[in-house]
């Protein structure tokens, strides 16, 4: 049983540093009227970490309200017919809601309730996000905005169906290519102006400092848990682990833990949509530059003036020209490796484990399993690879049937 | 001793206040917005912000949003603003400063990007973007120029901050009337003459306040304790006309009209 690695704790867990920054990365490019709201958060965030009370009405929620622990699953037919390493699936997706990002809402609602704010915004993409906010604001009492792009809510309607029904208000967005970035710029616009009542429940671990270190610390459990049950299992940590980034929540709960600690290789898995030219994929680590989006210095899809490209991928959750800024200082330190996976791929490998382990992955997991998938065959029988199978599938049924011209 | 500290010297010895209007740059295309800028320095203006097209401004109404779409639609590019502004500056008398995101910036390069508007005849930058916090280099490649920076005070900047923001400002001090984004604002928040009589009190620069004013009983109430009004979603409206089949003449003549009613107002 190795007990290594609890004793060499990577200088990479205590960031990001004071400025909100890891190492380039980070940092807060915001306009001054939201600087107070990001301190308070940051106070606020702080206060709730050292109060016990806070992490016990959590991990009461956790348990009862979201069903965690998410079990590990192994992917036996799934292992059989790739031929190489085992496959196992961290199930995010059978958490409630569907999917990791209920993980952040409730701590980020807990904290609304907290700074004695009384209302809530988001944004959502594949509408996860959306229905995680809309759900723990339904579970608290408190009134909930989510801004989503109109081509979203097009292609994600079960979800738009199911935030209205936990009394959310969905507000189309319109502007520039109606996704996700596009929802993140209406979020940011309204908190402008309603910053003194209401907090912004951002979804993924982008956005101005404190945002990346808060929705890593509450998406973590993912990464905790599966440290716990690796050791329970196999007696021994896992040989590689795999997540999607988009923006990047899900990955970075999971490698955070791991990175802090381990030296277990991590892949994420960026949407490389239809090729590798301009606009028609989503891959910032993998072709981006280092750049300035949505108030963080991160890798970004720009061109040579700046202005932010269009980007593509079939999967709404990972349709993003940025990401996280912690995923890419671990790029910038080769502590995780980033790889691409196309629209097609991903397409193909949702089908394969519908057929071979009767789960519906969500496109976004199916970007992460197929490149599981190709890490698994590059190792031997005895290895063990963890997937975070994200979220589940459901809501993207009627836009596969759609894709392929049924 | 910048453009832009003249101008103000020279304001405070007339006891006069200035006004200020902001355009998009490349809207509906370049010829215009040169067009305008002439317009708008022969009708008296002071001192005019051109705003730099980008795709994601967050800090920004629908009506800047809309112009800022229209200019990137139509192609338009960062230095073909910059050298149509070096063919104007020379023949106009007010400064003129680029309201431009940091990511801009980053991208071109600090010392690119600042030695390209110098080069065209720019006095200072507005980057709405980049709070206090992070502006430290930017700051000092702007002193090293003698080129303004011109940070923002909001009415959510606790007052120790304001004070350390003003230190850390050149040109003048841009102050936001309200929370939230830009936009024509019927009324303005009653406390916002006695914000910015307060921050008088802080420091020797100019103060200017922005968002929310389109109109003269606005500049009438600001007038008392500001040094100058800036005016952009009540400028950028008017020539968003032109979309909708209102001819670049039409356009120039509306906006030069409000901008000769406002100058009216404030210096009356």
């Amino acid at each position: 049983m190795p007990t290594s690695f609890l004793d060499s704790p990577s200088p990479d867990a205590s960031l990001p540093d004071e400025n909100g920054r890891f190492g380039d990365f980070g940092g807060r490019y915001v306009p001054e009227t939201l600087v107070r709201a990001l301190d308070q958060l940051e106070a606020e965030y702080i206060k709730a970490k050292e109060d016990p009370s806070f992490q016990q009405q959590l991990d009461i929620l956790l348990r009862d309200f979201v069903g965690r622990a998410s079990p590990m699953y192994f992917a036996k037919r799934l292992t059989e017919a790739t031929g190489g390493a085992q496959i196992w699936f961290k199930r995010e997706d059978l958490n409630h809601t569907g999917a990791h990002k209920i993980n952040s809402t409730l701590g980020q609602a807990l904290l609304t309730l907290r700074m004695g704010k009384t209302r809530v915004i988001a944004e959502t993409g594949a509408g996860q996000h959306g229905v995680a906010t809309a759900t723990a604001c339904a579970h608290f009492g408190l009134p909930c905005i989510v801004y989503m792009g109109e081509e979203d809510v097009r292609r994600q309607s079960p979800n738009v169906q199911s935030m209205k029904m936990m009394g959310a208000e969905i507000r189309p967005v319109t502007t520039g290519s109606r996704t996700l970035r596009d929802a993140v710029n209406e979020a940011m616009r309204d908190w402008m102006g309603s910053v003194e009542d209401t907090h912004y429940i951002l979804g993924s671990v982008v956005g101005p400092h404190p945002f990346p270190l808060i929705v890593r610390d509450y998406q973590s459990v993912i990464g905790r848990e599966t440290i716990e049950q690796s050791r329970e299992r196999f007696g021994r940590l896992p040989d590689a682990v795999v997540a999607c980034v988009g923006g990047g929540s899900n990955a970075a709960g999971m490698f955070f833990p791991f990175v802090a600690n381990t030296d277990v290789p991590l892949i994420g898995v960026e949407a490389g949509g239809r090729n590798d030219q301009p606009g028609e994929h989503a891959s910032s680590l993998t072709y981006g530059k280092p750049g300035v989006l949505h108030g963080s210095f991160s890798y970004v899809l720009q061109d040579e003036d700046g202005q932010t490209d269009d980007v593509h991928s079939a999967s709404a959750g990972l349709d993003y020209p940025g990401v996280g800024p912690e995923h890419s200082h671990w790029k910038a330190t080769g502590r995780v490796e980033y790889r691409s996976c196309r629209d097609d791929e991903a397409l193909a490998t949702f089908d394969l484990i519908a057929k071979t382990e009767g789960i519906l992955p969500a496109l976004e997991s199916s970007h992460a399993i197929a490149k599981g998938i190709e890490v698994a065959k590059e190792r031997g029988k005895d290895e063990i690879v963890v997937v975070c199978l994200s979220g589940r599938g459901d809501k993207d049924a009627a836009e596969i049937r759609r894709l392929r011209g049924e | 001793m910048s453009k832009i500290d003249d101008l103000f010297n020279n304001l405070r010895r007339n006891n006069q206040k200035a006004f200020m209007p902001f355009v998009t740059a490349g809207d509906p295309d370049l010829e215009f917005t040169a067009d305008l800028l002439r317009t708008l320095d022969a009708a008296g203006c002071h001192l005019v912000e051109v705003g730099i097209p980008y795709s994601d401004p967050i800090a920004d109404g629908p009506v800047i949003q809309a112009s800022y779409t229209r200019a990137l639609d139509a192609g338009v590019k960062l230095d073909a603003i910059l050298e149509m502004l070096k063919s104007v500056t020379s023949g106009i008398s007010m400064p003129v400063v680029t309201m431009v995101s940091y990511a801009i910036i980053y991208r071109v390069g600090i010392d690119d990007y600042l030695d390209k508007a110098i080069a065209a005849g720019v006095s200072g930058a507005i980057v709405p973007d980049m709070p206090v916090d992070e502006s430290a280099e930017l700051a000092a490649k702007c002193k090293e120029r003698d080129f303004s920076l011109i940070q923002l005070v909001t009415p959510t900047t606790p007052r120790e901050r304001a004070v350390k923001i003003a230190q850390q400002s050149s040109g003048f001090i841009y102050y936001v009337s309200i929370a939230g984004i830009t936009g024509e604002r019927n009324s303005l928040p009653s406390d916002v003459v006695e914000n910015v009589g307060w921050l008088r009190e802080q420091t020797q620069l100019p103060i200017c306040v922005g968002f929310g004013i389109s109109q003269p009983e606005h500049a009438e109430m600001l007038k008392p304790v500001a040094d100058g009004m800036i005016v952009g979603s009540a400028i950028v409206r008017r020539i968003g006309a032109i979309e909708d089949g209102t001819s670049k003449e039409g356009a120039l003549a509306d906006v030069s009209a409000f901008a000769s009613e406002m100058l009216s107002t404030i210096n009356r």
